[in-house]
């Protein structure tokens, strides 16, 4: 499902108004009043049964803006009062996501599916084709008995008519390591045990259910209370909005940031320190190596890999260096990562010298609620500007390409890319652990989302777009070995 | 023959509203017209410069028509009736 569809428009619409209250003279009044001001009194009911229903999920996407839980949230307190809670709060909620219950949709629970197009032929592939005998013909049509069916799709695979199909709960079927549930009323739940926040349920829920806790709220309060506010953007970000990373510069301290670095300064080091590893673990006869950066893996990892980690480079990630040298120098200074990923949430949490997180989409929001216009304004060089396989992380092979490039043709290296974890390559991770080898290469680039970290669920601009930019951007960027490299010795 | 005119609008509002998914508009139009159809993404067409006017983006002008909630079928089908309407 494309990212800008109507439930984007819908939620970004929220995050904007939230915004704007903040800015206003009553920001939890004005908070209050946005489900009425989205749907006043004898408008239109674009999505749901009645302008009430409308109203009430607009209130509880309203709370995850707000960076508050729906598992908590009491339906008789005032959204003001909420509004004030998320003000005066210090410290963030632990956990990143939240499920909208009245946004949800309580699909039908996933099973296979025998439709009105079956013919009732003489062949039955489907009954043969089951091992569990789930499939009988009654009536002269083919039936499945629930009870037996282990939803295989072999039957759906083998009907020539098509006629087989499977139903699908969207959150369900997105997610990677099956930590989402349906509660005994049928909406969804997650287990926060088993989820890797990888936010793939939260870009496929075509109902918008699932909705990450902004941290915006607070990132605006430090700002108004004076706090130098450090912004540290991805590399990815170069083809998210119409004009230049330089624009975008601008536009970062147009909003209230005070001074704005490029992670990709911390990919540099990312990219020499994991080249370095890179050769010392393959002379000492290791058969391959994973990378590391990617947040999604990593919390794969420590909750259901284990054995994949003497195999996972122990090189820390872009943000990690880049935060390090942020607080180095402005230690009283706040961090917000700029992001296009919901797996970074956590590893922000994490990370004592990373504050917050903002994501694309709500940067997006930020600018139109303060009407800039990036590709207006003009460009503001940074202070250290990193190099062109930096630059190019966000890319799909971008991080192997660094390695590589860092490397200086040293080593024998053989990348291999795990384009997206979902349930095949994470059994293919699994294989390659238990083997101690990888017949596909030596170097082993992961990236939890499909296309790389342009394709992370925070972004705005499309994958292949977003990759063209990027590309035009960086070619004319200083190559790595030619970069200034910083505090190779520190670890 | 004048050619029809269609400006995606890639000012920031817009782009985070919607119009990265029109971009596609791009490479559409002219395959499914050539010859009839010039499309281009333009800078901020200033649509929503009135602070409430942002809800209703992306924007997109086919000649002189202003297309509010821009998709990419809304588009399609403005164009069509222009063509039926021999405005080429």
């Amino acid at each position: 499902m494309d990212k800008n569809n109507q439930t984007a428009h819908l939620k970004r619409e929220i995050l904007v108004r939230t915004i704007k209250a903040f800015f206003s003279d009553n920001f939890e009044e004005n908070t209050r009043l946005i489900p009425y001001d989205m749907r006043p009194k004898g408008s239109e009911v674009p999505y749901r049964c009645c302008i009430h229903k409308e109203r009430d999920v607009i209130r509880h996407r309203i709370i995850a803006n707000l960076g508050l839980s729906m598992e908590n949230f009491d339906e008789r307190e005032l959204i003001s009062n909420y509004a004030k809670q998320a003000s005066e709060r210090k410290e963030l909620e632990k956990e990143v996501l939240t499920v909208l219950e009245s946004a949800c949709q309580a699909c039908v629970p996933s099973r296979m599916f025998v439709t009105d197009l079956c013919q009732g032929c003489v062949a039955r592939p489907c009954v043969e084709s089951c091992k569990f005998g789930a499939i009988s013909i009654q009536n002269g049509r083919s039936v499945i008995d629930g009870s037996k069916c282990k939803n295989c799709t072999k039957c759906m695979q083998v009907c020539p008519y098509h006629a087989i199909v499977k139903i699908v709960v969207p959150c369900e079927d997105a997610c990677p390591v099956g930590a989402i549930e349906k509660d005994s009323s049928g909406h969804a739940t997650i287990d926060f045990d088993k989820c890797i926040t990888c936010g793939k349920c939260v870009a496929s829920c075509p109902f918008g259910a699932i909705h990450e806790k902004s941290q915006i709220i607070d990132i605006l309060n430090r700002m108004k209370e004076g706090k130098k506010v450090i912004a540290m953007i991805a590399p990815s970000i170069a083809g998210q909005l119409p004009g230049t990373i330089y624009q975008l510069h601008t536009a970062l301290l147009k909003s209230g940031f005070s001074e704005v670095v490029e992670v990709a300064q911390g990919a540099d080091i990312t990219a020499v320190n994991e080249a370095e590893e890179f050769a010392e673990r393959l002379e000492e006869g290791a058969k391959f190596m994973t990378t590391s950066c990617c947040a999604g893996y990593n919390n794969l990892i420590a909750t259901h890999l284990p054995e994949i980690k003497p195999f996972v480079s122990t090189t820390k990630t872009p943000l990690y260096y880049t935060a390090e040298l942020v607080k180095k120098q402005s230690p009283d200074a706040i961090t917000v990562f700029v992001s296009p990923c919901v797996a970074k949430r956590r590893e922000s949490q994490e990370n004592p010298n990373v504050d917050y997180l903002l994501s694309y989409e709500e940067m997006g929001a930020l600018f139109i609620a303060k009407q800039i216009d990036v590709a207006e304004l003009e460009p503001t060089p940074f202070k250290t500007e990193s190099s062109r396989e930096a630059r190019n992380f966000g890319l799909l092979g971008g991080v192997a390409k660094s390695v590589e490039v860092a490397d200086q043709g040293k080593t024998e290296i053989k990348p291999h890319i795990i384009n997206g974890l979902n349930k095949q390559s994470i059994r293919e991770l699994k294989n390659y652990a238990k083997k101690g080898e990888c017949e596909c290469g030596n170097l082993i680039e992961v990236m939890c989302c499909e296309g790389g970290c342009i394709g992370g669920n925070g972004c705005i601009n499309n994958i292949k777009t977003a990759s063209k930019a990027i590309q035009e951007f960086t070619k004319n960027c200083k190559p790595l070995r030619e970069a200034p490299q910083k505090s190779e010795d520190e670890e | 023959m004048s050619k029809i005119q269609v400006k995606i609008c890639m000012g920031t509002t817009c782009f985070v509203m919607g119009a990265a998914h029109l971009q596609e508009l791009v490479e559409i139009l002219p395959e499914k017209y050539p010859d009839k159809v010039e499309v281009s993404g333009v800078t901020c067409l200033e649509l929503c410069s009135d602070a409430s006017k942002y809800t209703n983006a992306p924007y997109v002008k086919v000649n002189d028509d202003v297309i509010a909630d821009a998709t990419i079928e809304k588009v399609l089908k403005h164009i069509e009736r222009l063509l039926e309407n021999g405005q080429e």
